[in-house]
């Protein structure tokens, strides 16, 4: 019971995030559905936004030099925002792409016509 | 001398270990629809990290927004665009390969780096637990948006005070964003009926 009972510090968190990031980017590099590539790309800011409130958290900072405090907050807020508004613009590109192709598969999307 | 769990701990692997599987399910899975579960489940897992953190705001605002909005987006976008079975796209073996090398090797080189870096190391104490008597966090960050900020009014020399100017106009920027985008994803995602028609009979074939 030692690792729970020993606080968890800021290497914790960035850890959790680094394993999202490299998680998000195997699934925008393996998956032929366009979905797919989409939900990587979910993960990968998942991932940034994780490492950003780790820095921002007062609790886990030392006192003095480092810290961003409220920035690490504000700048997670606009990821989220950006996130949700590029998923939108992305569905709405693999919608007309399947309207176009009757199918998601982004392998097929080779010609640059249609 | 017993030891007590430290709740903030157990609760930071428990989040930490449901984030990371799931994700992992997320690259693992072959059906569209397990991968989107998973991916909502993940994002959930993230969002208790933030709560865990004490950016009790941005955890939920994650949750509404990824997990009601984003995560609603990409299931609608998955039943739109399902065959008649939901079958897997594959990709070949080499591309697993060449992946997995360069994940594993990005992930090995992160884990080993960010143990080592001095200036993080500072563990919080026992005696003081994440998430009590902060100051209202809430408060100043709407006054952050609105342009002022208020968390830098307490430091007494004028050298380490900083800019006292907020984000109002990346808020206002962000805001003409989205409108922008919805605006665009609606033009784009409208029905072109002639070309769906002959598509699917081209993919089809006769019958």
């Amino acid at each position: 019971m030692n690792i729970f009972a020993s606080p968890v510090g800021m290497v914790h968190y960035l850890m959790v995030g680094a394993v999202l990031f490299v998680c998000g980017i195997a699934c925008m590099a393996t998956k032929r559905n366009i979905l797919g590539v989409l939900m990587g790309i979910e993960l990968v800011l998942n991932g940034a936004n994780l490492n950003f409130v780790a820095f921002s958290a007062k609790a886990l900072v030392k006192e003095s030099t480092m810290g961003i405090g409220l920035e690490g907050t504000v700048i997670a807020l606009f990821v989220i925002a950006l996130a949700a508004a590029e998923a939108a613009v992305a569905l709405a590109i693999a919608l007309s792409f399947y309207h176009t192709h009757a199918t998601v598969d982004v392998d097929r999307g080779q010609e640059l016509k249609g | 001398m017993h030891e007590f769990l430290e709740w903030h701990s157990c609760f930071f692997y428990l989040f930490a270990l449901l984030a990371c599987g799931f994700a992992v399910a997320v690259v693992w899975a072959g059906n569209i629809v397990y991968m989107a579960c998973c991916l909502a489940a993940s994002l959930a897992a993230v969002g208790g990290l933030f709560f865990l953190a004490g950016a009790e705001f941005l955890g939920a605002v994650q949750l509404l927004l990824y997990i009601g909005g984003t995560m609603v987006l990409l299931v609608f976008g998955v039943m739109l665009t399902a065959r008649r079975t939901l079958n897997s796209l594959t990709v070949g073996r080499r591309y697993w390969v060449l992946t997995l090398f360069v994940c594993g090797t990005l992930l090995g080189m992160l884990l080993m780096v960010l143990p080592g870096v001095a200036a993080w190391e500072e563990l919080p104490t026992k005696t003081s637990p994440v998430g009590v008597d902060k100051p209202a966090d809430l408060e100043q960050l709407g006054f952050a948006l609105l342009g002022v900020r208020m968390d830098r009014t307490g430091v007494p020399e004028a050298a380490q005070r900083g800019d006292f100017s907020g984000y109002l106009l990346a808020f206002e920027l962000l805001s003409l964003h989205l409108v922008v985008v919805l605006i665009g994803a609606a033009y784009l995602a409208r029905a072109k009926r002639h070309v769906v028609r002959a598509a699917h009979q081209a993919i089809a074939g006769p019958f």
